[in-house]
């Protein structure tokens, strides 16, 4: 099936591990598949592209009923540290990439990473404050025009 | 399952296009699977992927992905998609007669 005719654009909004990774999947695996990709960076999704905080994204252990540690329990210092790292154990032995490695091999392979300006502006950040490969600061409106005629995909 | 001639030998191919039977793929088949996905002319650097991807199957029973081939065959991920811009791992496959690779990163 030729799908480079294709072309999607995703919309990462959560700054969990957890709600970080698909949406990088996803991407990475529309730009192998010959589509044209481009990722969009909003709210807490904007910690992805952030040169101080992308190393330290964390599993959200409170109020995640599918890890299976009470709330209360996930509520404790360093209980979301602990999973993080042992969830970045099981991916490490897996050879999925961290979400710095990730974020970087995805802008390589020429999809395009976008922040969203609403949220830029919210969290008082610049572009200074992002890491090398991300593209531009972008409204919503430049993002549907970006969009047009392809599919859109929010995490 | 068409069964279609290439470099005057019969391959069978899946529908889409990857080689059901990679032992009948030879280097001679190359130019002419290279000009099926719009690659007009195969350099150095496209073999060298080629050559990987046949070794990789051989040894771990599926082709590499995009990541692996970046990081393992000495060719780098913005390198792939400039010489297979398609989608460096399932053309690449094709090219090598071996069968899309299966792995989501």
């Amino acid at each position: 099936m030729d799908l480079s005719n294709e072309k999607i654009s995703i919309v990462i909004s959560q700054g969990s591990l957890e709600g970080i990774y698909p949406g990088l999947i996803m991407a990475n695996g529309a730009r192998a598949e010959g589509m044209e990709a481009n990722l969009f960076f909003t709210f807490f999704g904007l910690d992805a592209i952030h040169r101080k905080r992308q190393e330290h994204i964390k599993v959200a252990t409170v109020g995640n009923p599918a890890l299976h540690v009470p709330t209360w329990a996930g509520g404790l210092p360093g209980v979301s540290s602990a999973m993080t790292h042992v969830m970045e154990h099981k991916m490490e032995k897996l050879e999925i990439p961290s979400i710095p490695e990730f974020v970087e091999l995805i802008s390589d392979t020429g999809a395009g990473l976008y922040a969203c300006k609403a949220s830029v502006d919210l969290f008082g950040l610049e572009m200074d404050d992002f890491i090398e490969g991300v593209d531009d600061v972008i409204t919503v409106g430049e993002f549907y025009e970006m969009a047009f005629g392809g599919h859109i995909v929010f995490t | 399952m068409p069964t279609i001639t290439i470099a005057e030998a019969d391959v069978e191919l899946n529908d889409d296009g990857f080689f059901e039977v990679p032992e009948q793929w030879t280097e001679e088949m190359v130019p002419t699977l290279a000009l099926n996905e719009g690659i007009q002319e195969v350099t150095e650097d496209h073999w060298t992927v080629i050559r990987f991807m046949r070794k990789e199957y051989f040894e771990k029973g599926t082709g590499p992905t995009v990541r692996v081939l970046g990081k393992t065959s000495g060719v780098t991920v913005k390198e792939l998609y400039r010489l297979f811009p398609k989608g460096p791992g399932k053309v690449a496959a094709r090219m090598a007669g071996i069968p899309k690779p299966r792995g989501c990163i």
